[in-house]
Parts: structure tokens; C-alpha cells; sequence
């Protein structure tokens, strides 16, 4: 069933896009992967994936958000999830204003990046109705 | 109860009831805050009264309609950018778009609830920003009482911290998980990149120490007469492995001494962080030129390299703490993002200045600029 699904990863941390790239391929689904905020955009014009996955720090503070902005304008039912660093949960933000962007352009599920993978395997199904 | 002072800005006066119905009862607490904080509800039905409100009265938030019949919000918003006010802006429009919820936070506002609102949405947004506002007095209430909490830092430096310890957990995981076979040789690039992780991460450590104790004063500063070139010469012969691993030249050029009254080891920052970015961000076969001259009673160290270059936008926010320069070019460069914002502040303390002139592809030049009290030659002679 997972088969045949793909999920675009966005991350400009090269090791932490390999490792995502590595569990994500291990639960069975393909994989297309970018460094940049503007190689997923290139991507998206041409490519439609199941589900994407975006860091939110890209080239600029809000990266994930335009990517999640554009992405959304292009295929309204492709699930989102957005990755972060940061504890959401501290309820200190790096950046306030992400804090109020965050409310008006929505992804469908904010992680934290140390997510174990089983449980991002569980959420990606979950998004996926697998 | 303290009691936040909110001015309802809409030409609907249905509009301004209902706010005021919404929020009459409403108030803010968490287990952190010892006070339970509620709001004062005010109104204005144009944006020319709202100013008037605002300039006569202490207020918190302003909740602001767009489209009004006379000047509009956006002017408001201008308005209280221009006069510095203690005040936030919440932004409330029918036009739901994002290049209006753009502006407006561009312009200053914090927030932006899309019209029509339930009264969960418009509580929501109100309670975000009361903690915003809670938050931010008692950082400034910290800071006052001399303890350095900066909880904006604090927070981004988690951030820089832990990138490269989920991606070192990461691939200690896969070791763990022998998630490449049981030879160990298929796991020499993780260790390769294990290793370049935990560097930068002692890299990010020691930026952030040179950091904090600039910033704390706790630093014993010993203001001597210093020779500049000769701590030139010495960042240069410790960055040449550095440099030749990346076929760079560097020249120093100018005077042969110059002395002025500095920390030998603030100055040894200032070149080391100017000479290594020199190197860094060069092309292959590149040259860095470091010149020091006196100059009217300054000293003037430039540092040019051949290097990638910056865009304007690039360059304006270069000095800030923690701002890495992220693009196809710099990708694989890495840095802790704190070392043209140490020497800022250093340069600072010496009431110097610094400037930098950048061209993409061409090269960026930097330019320090120190008020030498004591100097070799003419400007010696001439203070006698």
C-alpha cells in the first residue's frame, strides 16, 4: 500500500536529510529529496508528491512557510508536515514573528526534528489515511 | 487584576460591541506568571481618533481594521511604528489575503486575525500576544535587575545547538541499528561526518564563550600598547594550513608597526574572525589582502578577499548574532554565525567602527576602523 507513495524532503542539513532520507525509504516509501528552499520549488512545478516533509530555516528564517504556502496553492490536498529544532512546547520562539505567521499559513503537523522514527512513521500514515 | 490596555479600532459599531462583549470577561494566566492579566476596552470608530487615543493614552494593543473611511489601518500601524510606541498592533481585515497579512507584519504588526473571527480566534490571538507582552517585561524587568537573561538568545542558540546533536543522535542510531551491515568500514563516512558535526559544535561553543563574556564585561580587559601588524602576522601564520588546504594567498600590506592602546587578545579576535571569513567564503586559488595603515589618528585594518561576494540584502544583515548567510554558494561552509557579531561588539568597545563593501562572485571587503590614542610617526608627534 505504501508502495508507489512518494515524500518530498526539504532540509538544508545535508545529514539530517540523508537520515530522513534513509528511514523514510525504510518504511517503504519513495523518496525525492532537496537542499533548498529553491530546489523544492523547482521540484513542485513539475512534480506532485503524496506528502512533503519541510525544514522551516531554510535560505531565509521562514523557508518552510513559503515552501508550505506555494505548495499549498499548487496542490491543496498534499499533505505538509513542518520540521523544526526548536521546542515548540518551551513556548519561546527563535523568531516571534513565526510564532504569528505560524497561525495563518497551516501545515498539517509540526515536528520536532529529534522524532523518533517509528512515531514519524505512525504521523506520515496518518496524513497518508494508510 | 493588572489590566492591559486595549483600543478597538472599527467604523462598524456592531463591530465594537462585539469585541467588547468577547473580551469583557476575558483574561490571561499561566502558572508562571503571578498575575492574572485582564483587559481595559476602548474604542475608536476612525483611524484620525485612534491616533488621538494613542497619543494620549498608555496603550497595549491596538486591534486594527484595515479598511476605514478615512486614513486606513496600515497608516495607523505607520503611525505607531514612527512614534516608537510601547504598543502592538493586531491586525483585523475582511481581506483575508496574505499580501495584505504581509504588509501589515512588515510594517510592524504582530498578528493578523482574518475577518469574520469566532471569539476562540480573537481570544487566541490576544492571549498570544499577552504572553508576548508578559514575556518581554519580564526580560526587561531581568535585564534591569542585571541578570543576563535573553531568552531571544537562549532560544536560538538551543536552535544552533541542536541541529548537529539530532544529526550526530541520528547517525549514532543508524551505528547502533548496524543499519549499513556489521562491517565497519561502511560506516566511515558517518564518522567523517561525525566528526566535522561535533567540530563545529566545539566551534559554535567557543564563539558562543568569546560571546557571552564580551557581553557580560566579566573579561579582564588589559589595554596595553599593542602592536596591530604584529597580531596580523600572527593570525595570518595561524590560519595558513587553513589557507593553503584551500589554496589561498594572503598579503598583508601598510605599515611596517602600528601601536595603539588595546587588548592584544581583543584585537587577535577581530583579525582572526576577519582573516578566517577571508579564507572561508574564498574561491579555489583565491588571495585575501589584509592592509593596515594609520590614518589621522586611526588605525584602518582592511581585509579583502576574492571570494563568493554578498547582495545588498545579504550584507544588511551580516552583524546581527547568529546570522549565517544561506545559499547555494555557502551550503557547505560551515560556521557558528557568531563571529562578525563578536567583532562588532569588540570593534564597539573601542568606539571603532566597521564596514564592509561586498560584490556577488567579486569579493567582500572589510573595513575596521579604530581611534589610535597611540601611534607610530606623525600622529605620535603631532599630539605632543
Amino acid at each position: 500500500m505504501e508502495e508507489g507513495k512518494t515524500i518530498l524532503l526539504v532540509d538544508d542539513d545535508s545529514d539530517y536529510l540523508f537520515q530522513l532520507d534513509h528511514n523514510i525509504k525504510k518504511f517503504g516509501f519513495q523518496t525525492i529529496s532537496a537542499e533548498s528552499q529553491k530546489e523544492a520549488e523547482e521540484i513542485l512545478k513539475t512534480t506532485k508528491p503524496d506528502l512533503a516533509i519541510f525544514d522551516l530555516m531554510m535560505e531565509n528564517d521562514d523557508s518552510g512557510f513559503i515552501l508550505c504556502y506555494k505548495a499549498r496553492q499548487k496542490y491543496p490536498d498534499m499533505p505538509i508536515i513542518i520540521a523544526t529544532a526548536v521546542a515548540s512546547e518551551t513556548g519561546i520562539s527563535f523568531d516571534l514573528h513565526s510564532e504569528s505567521e505560524r497561525k495563518w499559513i497551516k501545515a498539517d503537523l509540526y515536528l520536532e526534528k529529534g522524532i523518533r522514527p517509528d512515531q514519524l512513521h505512525r504521523e506520515i500514515n496518518k496524513l497518508l489515511k494508510i | 487584576m493588572e489590566k492591559l490596555t486595549v483600543l478597538v479600532v472599527d467604523d462598524e459599531a456592531g463591530i465594537r460591541s462585539g469585541i467588547e462583549r468577547i473580551l469583557r470577561k476575558f483574561s490571561v494566566d499561566y502558572p508562571f506568571m503571578d498575575n492574572v492579566i485582564g483587559y481595559n476596552i476602548e474604542s475608536a470608530p476612525t483611524g484620525e481618533e485612534a491616533i488621538s487615543f494613542i497619543n494620549n493614552n498608555q496603550t497595549d494593543i491596538v486591534l486594527l481594521d484595515n479598511k476605514l473611511p478615512g486614513i486606513q489601518g496600515n497608516d495607523v500601524l505607520e503611525y505607531i511604528n514612527q512614534k516608537q510606541y510601547d504598543t502592538y498592533v493586531i491586525m483585523i481585515t475582511s481581506h483575508a489575503s496574505l499580501e495584505v497579512a504581509v504588509k501589515a507584519t512588515k510594517n510592524g504588526a504582530y498578528d493578523f486575525v482574518p475577518k469574520p473571527f469566532t471569539p476562540q480566534e480573537l481570544k487566541a490571538a490576544l492571549e498570544n500576544l499577552t504572553r508576548h507582552i508578559f514575556l518581554k517585561r519580564m526580560t526587561s524587568q531581568l535585564n534591569k535587575e542585571g541578570k543576563q537573561i535573553r531568552f531571544q538568545f537562549l532560544s536560538v542558540m538551543s536552535h544552533e545547538l541542536k541541529a548537529p546533536i539530532n544529526a550526530i543522535e541520528g547517525y549514532i542510531k543508524m551505528m547502533q541499528n548496524r543499519e549499513f551491515g556489521n562491517k565497519m568500514d561502511e560506516y566511515d563516512e558517518i564518522i567523517t561526518r561525525l566528526k566535522k558535526r561535533t567540530e563545529s559544535m566545539r566551534g559554535l561553543i567557543m564563539d558562543m564563550l568569546d560571546l557571552t563574556q564580551i557581553e557580560s564585561g566579566k573579561k579582564k580587559r588589559e589595554l596595553a600598547k599593542t602592536d596591530i601588524v604584529k597580531i596580523a602576522n600572527s593570525a595570518i601564520d595561524m590560519m595558513k594550513p587553513f589557507a593553503i588546504q584551500k589554496d589561498v594567498m594572503i598579503h598583508l600590506h601598510g605599515n611596517d608597526e602600528l601601536k595603539m592602546q588595546a587588548d592584544p587578545d581583543e584585537l587577535e579576535i577581530i583579525l582572526n574572525n576577519l582573516i578566517s571569513n577571508a579564507i572561508k567564503y574564498n574561491k579555489q586559488g583565491g588571495k585575501v589582502d589584509c592592509n593596515i595603515r594609520a590614518n589621522k589618528g586611526f588605525a584602518t585594518i582592511t581585509v579583502s578577499d576574492t571570494g563568493i561576494g554578498m547582495n545588498k540584502t545579504e550584507q544588511a544583515k551580516l552583524f546581527n548574532e547568529f546570522v549565517r548567510i544561506k545559499n547555494e554558494k555557502t551550503k557547505n561552509i560551515s560556521g557558528s554565525g557568531l563571529g562578525l557579531s563578536i567583532v562588532k561588539k569588540l570593534v564597539d568597545m573601542y568606539n571603532g567602527d566597521i564596514n564592509v563593501c561586498s560584490k556577488p562572485e567579486e569579493g567582500s571587503s572589510f573595513t575596521v576602523i579604530l581611534p589610535a590614542y597611540t601611534n607610530t610617526g606623525e600622529e605620535a608627534s603631532n599630539k605632543k
